[in-house]
């Protein structure tokens, strides 16, 4: 049987190695939209600084698209991977009869969609300069609302698709959760309030570049997880099986 | 188990869970560390701050935008 704290463990080296894999992804793609927007702000002098202004530099543009977004990436990746390891210690042996890649892959996927994909239909991330600091706390609040409602109608999904499961069989019955899923996240979307503020003007290319590479992270990040956790748990359980087998063997 | 006639799986097993009062305690302990983590990426010297000053949000200012998070 898996323990709950190797499974803790590996999920946050695991999560280390999403956090470089995002940083690399983060840098070739997230940089220059990030850096163009920043361009946008200093044409437009308004604002918050972020160093370029030289007057008070209290990290250089240099220090936070290298080793502040290393730092953030690797930080970040640590912790989802601690989460989503528990996640996963959860929903092993408990959502059918998937192994540890299958379990470890459909946990990925979960949560890339409910912390990630659907917070960001409603709330999408924003490069520099299209923030009001005025609205910080609304938007945090709203942002970490939506996340929160995410994940509870994504598990309601999955308990209502186990229900399902035994009178429909698993094919129909995944589709009606996942249709009910996106019908609840239509609704909570509809309700919740639009925020609007980037500013008139803004390149909208720079928009999507930055919005897309911020979705593509995340992608990263989920995939990684996923993936090399899922191959390292499965790993770790064949080779204690073949250990449990052997003795049995040279008998 | 004892039954030769059966054909070895090549594969794990059904999966066995891990009992939820395992879990717990792990839970409690990585859902804390995690949640601290998150807040200095995600949103320390922005709604709320620990440290006086901006230079923990400059320092993670890229990732942060690009994480999603709200910022400034």
């Amino acid at each position: 049987m898996l323990s709950a704290r190797s499974l803790l463990v590996r999920g946050m080296l695991v999560g280390l190695a999403a956090g470089a894999a995002a940083f690399l992804f983060a840098s070739v793609f997230g940089e220059g939209p990030i850096g163009q927007a920043i361009g946008v702000e200093a044409a437009h002098a308004a604002g918050h600084s972020h160093g370029e202004s030289g007057e008070h530099e209290l990290v250089s543009r240099t220090v936070q698209s290298t080793l502040g977004l290393g730092t953030a990436t690797l930080v970040y990746g640590v912790a989802l991977g601690g989460l989503f390891a528990l996640a996963f210690a959860v929903a092993y042996g408990r959502i059918g009869r998937f192994g540890a890649r299958a379990t470890a892959a459909l946990v990925a996927l979960g949560g890339f969609l409910t912390v990630a994909f659907v917070p960001s239909l409603k709330y999408p991330a924003n490069p520099p300069a299209t923030g009001n600091p005025d609205t910080l706390g609304q938007r945090t609040g709203m942002y970490f609302l939506m996340i929160v409602i995410a994940v509870a109608v994504g598990l309601l999904a999955v308990s209502f698709g186990r229900w399902l499961h035994p009178r429909l069989g698993g094919w129909n019955a995944t589709i009606l959760a996942a249709v009910g899923f996106v019908a609840v996240i239509a609704v909570v979307q509809t309700a919740l309030p639009t925020i609007s503020e980037v500013p008139d003007g803004f390149p909208a290319l720079v928009l999507w570049d930055f919005r897309l590479a911020s979705l593509g992270t995340q992608l990263v990040t989920w995939a990684t997880l996923g993936l090399l956790f899922g191959a390292l748990t499965e790993r770790r359980l064949r080779v204690r099986t073949v250990l449990a087998a052997e003795p049995a063997a040279s008998v | 188990m004892a039954d030769v006639s059966l054909p070895t799986p090549a594969v794990v097993p059904a999966p066995a869970a891990v009992p939820l009062r395992q879990i717990l305690p792990w839970a409690v302990f990585g859902a804390l560390l995690a949640a601290v983590l998150l807040y200095f990426v995600g949103v320390e010297q922005g709604v709320l701050s620990v440290f006086a000053g901006e230079t923990v949000h400059e320092f993670v200012h890229d990732g942060r935008h690009l994480l999603g998070f709200p910022c400034h």
